[in-house]
């Protein structure tokens, strides 16, 4: 960089000096802005752990609520342990295939221009952003007192046997609640599949439905458990949607059938912050109950993960 | 020069070889065959009679209608929304386009090869062995028996006989192509339509599919659709121009190459445009 006796024109240093503040400054909000995620993240987890850990026991997860469920030394969450697993499990046997099918019909049957197409993709981006207590409310009404108790009136005549909140019902309601969700995560994993192998499929001779079955679903395998692991992430800790159509504030047992109610971890940690005598002695059980319903979640996630990483290392020996 | 067909329908006059080719029957017949994507004309009243166990290439300039025409002959054009078909096409004498016709019976016997190869990401077993499990056969003796031949009758056997069962995903461009072509064959179609099918592979893989698609010929009429004006003149017998949806000319390879009827025949071969 020292000057030369030379006639050519000097070089430019490239090691400039300015320093550039706008840059400096929006680096600095990006950087911001990702740890103040990362912090109130783990502030959360920080705040459950460290005010749950004490209180959660394998008793606690062992055990029911027998006698007083605002009692530190008596409570238990296992009901509401199974109770949460039970309609997350019977929400993705629901949601899975209606999803499926209706992600199959948009990319593979349904002309894409056509209008009828349009509508349908409308109505589940509209769907999508329907606040979750209406869904609740359209469960009641809808599963509970029009399904349920017609019902009832065929098979059991004066008898309330569905007519009422149940495990069906919450889990129904959240499969509707999650239908978007699987829908649009099947139909991108869809579109992913390139035409070829589809045309090749069908020029030699196999039908639409062979093609889609055995070459294109295979596929789309990873894309549409992404579609139930974002299902359950949501549905797990919903309580809304199955404050009317199954939730229970105490059963004494376990539910069994499926037009049993149940109890649920999202619904006890509002009940024991709620309802509650005293809420300063039942927040250690509050707590517990909130890293229980976390770990359930993380738990019902993993497994799906699992099964996702194991079918794409499938696919992946083939590619 | 027996043929009975209706005199506007173009058949090649002279011979690629000798008289032989002449003498071929007809086994794809076209009348007045219109195709339009939307209000887009996309072919324009072509008729063409194609022989049996001869390869015939189609030729033209990007858009000229020549993949169309081919993807009209298993009605792979069906798959596009909006499109219309006006006139005829005959195989074996039996309109393709007519209610009676079964899709599926069509395509067995009307086999395709892509421009760009596409296996199914399974074992190359498999590939082979799944158009054969649609249509019936599911003896493992004698799916085994199927793919080697057709293997060996793609000039694959020799190289994958030993890894079966591997993802057809690890061959090479080449290989995959020729794999397609072991695919196509082995459910034992009269046609096999190939569109570019070595556009995407380099000099000497696309050398051993023009040797490959000589000794199919025997077995098989094939119809080629290429952009390599060398290709169409090393392997076809016949070869047909085709320009904005028209057919321009259509005769015997040689003619076409060497003493082209029409001005515009003879710019696009000698490279004056396309």
């Amino acid at each position: 960089m020292s000057a030369t006796a030379s006639t050519a024109p000097a070089l430019r240093p490239f090691r400039s000096r300015r320093f550039d503040l706008a840059s400096f400054v929006f680096s600095g909000l990006t950087g911001l802005a990702t740890f103040l995620i990362i912090a109130i993240l783990l502030v959360i987890l920080g705040n459950v752990i460290y005010s749950g850990g004490a209180s959660l026991s394998w008793r606690f997860i062992t055990s029911g609520t027998e006698s007083d469920m605002f009692d530190v030394r008596k409570a238990g969450v296992l009901p509401m342990i199974i109770g949460t697993t039970a309609r997350v499990l019977l929400m993705t046997i629901f949601v899975l295939p209606v999803g499926v099918i209706t992600a199959i019909y948009l990319t593979e049957y349904a002309a894409s221009t056509s209008r009828f197409t349009r509508v349908i993709r409308s109505a589940i981006n509209n769907l999508a952003g329907v606040p979750s207590i209406v869904f609740g409310l359209f469960g009641l009404g809808f599963f509970i007192n029009f399904i349920g108790q017609h019902l009832d009136g065929v098979l059991h005549g004066t008898d309330t046997v569905w007519g009422k909140p149940a495990l069906v019902w919450a889990s129904l309601t959240l499969a509707v609640m999650t239908l978007p969700v699987v829908v649009v995560a099947t139909e991108e994993s869809l579109r992913a599949i390139p035409s070829g192998l589809r045309e090749a499929s069908l020029a030699l001779g196999a039908t639409k439905l062979q093609t889609i079955a055995k070459i294109v679903l295979p596929q789309a395998l990873p894309g549409i458990l992404t579609g139930a692991i974002l299902a359950i992430s949501r549905a797990a800790g919903e309580v809304a949607p199955i404050l009317f159509t199954g939730a229970a504030y105490y059963m004494a047992d376990l539910p069994t059938r499926l037009s049993d109610q149940f109890m649920d971890l999202g619904y006890h940690v509002f009940i024991l912050s709620t309802q509650s005598p005293d809420i300063e002695k039942t927040r250690p059980i509050l707590y517990a109950t909130v890293l229980v319903l976390l770990l359930l979640t993380i738990a019902l996630n993993v497994v799906a993960i699992f099964v996702r990483a194991r079918m794409r290392r499938n696919l992946r020996m083939l590619q | 020069m027996t043929e009975k067909s209706s005199p506007q329908i173009a058949l090649p006059k002279v011979a690629a070889t000798s008289g032989a080719a002449d003498a071929a029957p007809v086994i794809i017949k076209v009348r007045e065959l219109s195709l339009f994507y939307g209000a887009a004309q996309a072919l324009n009243q072509i008729s063409i009679a194609i022989r049996k166990n001869l390869v015939t290439a189609f030729i033209g300039p990007s858009g000229c209608g020549k993949s169309t025409l081919l993807r009209c002959f298993n009605r792979m054009n069906d798959l596009i929304d909006n499109v219309r078909i006006e006139g005829q096409v005959e195989i074996n004498g039996e309109d393709i386009y007519s209610k009676e016709v079964h899709l599926i019976e069509l395509r067995k016997q009307v086999g395709m090869v892509f421009q760009r190869s596409n296996p199914f990401p399974k074992s190359i077993f498999e590939n082979i062995a799944y158009a054969l499990r649609l249509h019936g056969t599911t003896r493992r003796a004698e799916l085994e028996e199927i793919v080697e031949r057709s293997l060996r009758q793609a000039a694959l056997w020799d190289e994958v006989k030993d890894r079966l069962h591997t993802s057809a995903l690890g061959l090479s461009g080449g290989q995959q192509q020729r794999l397609c072509i072991a695919r196509a064959i082995a459910i034992r179609p009269e046609i096999i339509l190939m569109d570019e099918p070595a556009s995407a592979l380099d000099p000497l893989a696309t050398a051993r599919i023009e040797e490959l698609i000589l000794e199919l010929k025997r077995d098989f009429t094939i119809v080629i659709v290429t952009h390599n004006m060398q290709q169409a003149a090393r392997i076809s017998d016949h070869t047909a121009f085709f320009y904005l949806g028209r057919l321009v000319e259509y005769d015997a390879t040689t003619k076409i190459f060497t003493h082209p009827a029409v001005k515009q025949t003879e710019d696009y071969v000698t490279g004056r445009f396309g």
